[in-house]
């Protein structure tokens, strides 16, 4: 009985790749299509005009560029201020701790939209213009609470006894950050820089109402999808698939050879550990 | 606190401190503050902000019940106002989309934690974890190609015989909402599966066997043990789910029909059309009233705390 259920299990999760994977595919595909309706249907033809086309397209080049400085801003901001706030809610309690861990995710469940139009109005008020650095904070407003749960679940493995260990050990203050705790984080760190820029890429909602008249990728994609669209678009998206799986085959293959490396050695360990007791 | 000062000295916590309150204070409450001190206030030109007739009134909020239109529901008729009825389909359907990213993305889940070879499952879920770098306006993008008048999907379709002729699926073939709520499921559902599989997965497998030794049939064992277990998981995807979908503008505005509006739309023409930003700040509270009602019900309804649903 557990076999068939197996098979139909497989069959789903096949199905459910194909699912996934399919409209990438198609959305690719008519970026070879010499059509100047964005489709894979009917096919006229082979063509690379569209990436020629790409390649030309000055307002999508700095909308690129738009798009990378907003991430790095974000990221710059959102880690500090994201460990900070796991640093300072792990060392309280109480009733102090649930509220304000209450304010600090809030802003994950809160529409981008209203983020956006809040941020705005709020600088408006003081006589701060629309623009990227609106966008900016907007965004880290709720990216910092992405570094926060990350960071924070990687303290409950954090020995506090090594920073009172280097402290009696007479560590000044900023060294027990830097060589105790800074070292412990980094893996939580790294993960929170990451999710911060590709969270930044993606944004939309914040982006769109605190812009001003700059574009970032996803608002000049939106707004060629709304007015009129040729398949420099589809050209667009492909790149940027075939760069995401280049990097995932390539965190794939790493991500095996760890595996063979780290079983060859649990393999040698046992044998030694055979050895001995012979 | 104590224990923070004694560990990183006054400088130190001072710096940790003002951070976080230029956070929670600057980027946050603030802005919320004037959101909500801005609805009250009416849209006037710049000469007359600030003169006698900026006062606070409930103006904005009651456009929100002006134009009524005729709204048929299942075959009655009833007359509500205009955003009223948009702002309900947006509930509505987002709650459709969160209700079918369920029914798809459970099963997947079960396989992923109990079901599938240890072995094989890093490269699994990094092929899931894909589509989830693609940016969300390709990813409606892409449904907006396949659902063309011709596109490929009736091109398949009437090739295969299913269909005489081709479908205007964008139109809606059962609501307007058709193409709305195929792109939010496709953009959303693995908000869905995630959180449910990490649930499951920290549910011991000697409960389910234990279960089916004691005789269970197969779907009791889902029901009575790794349901409820899933429940924390259950709960944080449905939140995710439902507020990303009530909160998309790209993919009601990338896949609309004619007659369709998302209460997002809504609220932008408001602040991009008519530059009315007080009126569009009254909407946004409104909506922010909405996000709390869902949150408060979903901790209610599945009797979990919001440190469990914001993982």
């Amino acid at each position: 009985m557990h076999k068939t259920r197996n098979i139909l299990f497989n069959v789903y999760m096949g199905a459910f790749l194909l699912y996934l994977f399919a409209p990438l595919a198609i959305m690719g595909g008519a970026a070879f299509n010499d059509n100047k309706l964005p489709s894979v249907y009917p096919w006229k033809g082979f063509t690379w005009r569209w990436f020629a086309d790409l390649m030309n397209d000055q307002v999508m080049w700095t909308s690129f560029r738009n798009t990378i400085l907003v991430a790095l801003a974000v990221v710059v901001i959102a880690v500090p201020i994201g460990t900070a706030a796991a640093i300072l809610i792990n060392s309280i309690t109480g009733r102090v701790r649930a509220v304000l861990y209450g304010v600090m995710v809030a802003p994950i469940l809160m529409p981008g939209a209203v983020i956006g139009i809040s941020t705005l109005l709020f600088w408006n008020q003081v006589s701060v213009p629309s623009g990227l650095h609106l966008s900016v904070l907007g965004q880290v407003s709720y990216i910092a609470a992405f570094v926060m749960l990350l960071v924070l679940a990687r303290l409950q493995s954090f020995d506090p006894a090594l920073e009172e260990a280097a402290l009696d050990l007479g560590a000044s203050h900023g060294q027990v950050l830097r060589r105790i705790l800074l070292p412990h984080l980094t893996p939580a760190l790294a993960a929170g820089g990451a999710i911060a820029f590709f969270q930044s890429i993606e944004n939309f909602n914040v982006t769109l109402f605190t812009r001003g008249t700059s574009n970032t990728l996803t608002v000049y994609v939106f707004s060629k999808v709304r007015s009129g669209i040729t398949p420099t678009i589809n050209a667009l998206a492909l790149m940027l698939i075939v760069m995401t799986l280049v990097a995932a085959t390539w965190y794939e293959i790493g991500r095996r050879r760890r595996a063979r490396v780290e079983a060859a050695r649990e393999a040698e360990g046992r044998r030694a550990a055979a050895a001995e007791e012979m | 606190m104590q224990d923070m000062l004694r560990r990183y000295g006054s400088s130190l916590t001072g710096a940790f401190v003002a951070l976080v309150a230029f956070w929670l204070l600057v980027l946050v409450i603030l802005p919320n503050l004037t959101l909500f001190e801005q609805s009250f206030r009416p849209y006037l030109p710049v000469v007359d902000v600030g003169g006698p007739k900026d006062t606070y009134s409930f103006n904005n909020y009651a456009k929100f019940l002006n134009n009524p239109v005729v709204w048929n529901l299942f075959g009655f008729e009833v007359t509500v106002p205009v955003h009223l009825k948009t702002f309900l389909s947006t509930v509505f359907f987002s709650g459709v989309v969160t209700f079918i990213t369920f029914l798809l993305s459970y099963p997947l889940a079960y396989y992923l934690a109990k079901v599938v070879e240890p072995r094989s499952l890093p490269t699994l879920i990094l092929l899931l974890f894909i589509p989830l770098w693609v940016s969300e306006a390709l990813r409606a993008f892409a449904w907006y190609i396949i659902l063309t008048f011709n596109g490929p999907l009736n091109a398949v379709l009437v090739g295969i015989g299913l269909l005489d002729k081709p479908v205007r699926w964008q139109n809606g073939v059962l609501t307007a909402y058709d193409a709305i709520v195929i792109g939010l499921v496709y953009t959303y559902v693995l908000f869905m599966l995630f959180p449910i599989y990490g649930s499951v997965q920290s549910l011991d497998r000697n409960q389910i066997e234990a279960s089916e030794d004691l005789g269970a049939k197969w779907w009791q064992t889902h029901w009575r043990v790794i349901l409820p277990h899933a429940k924390p998981g259950i709960a944080s995807g449905c939140v995710m789910v439902f507020m990303l979908s009530a909160g998309s503008l790209l993919v009601p505005s990338v896949l609309p029909s004619t007659s369709s509006n998302w209460f997002t739309q809504t609220i932008q023409q408001w602040m991009l059309e008519s530059q009315d930003w007080n009126t569009g700040a009254a909407y946004s509270f409104l909506y922010i009233l909405l996000c709390t009602v869902v949150v408060a019900l979903v901790m209610w309804l599945f009797k979990v705390k919001l440190s469990d649903i914001a993982k």
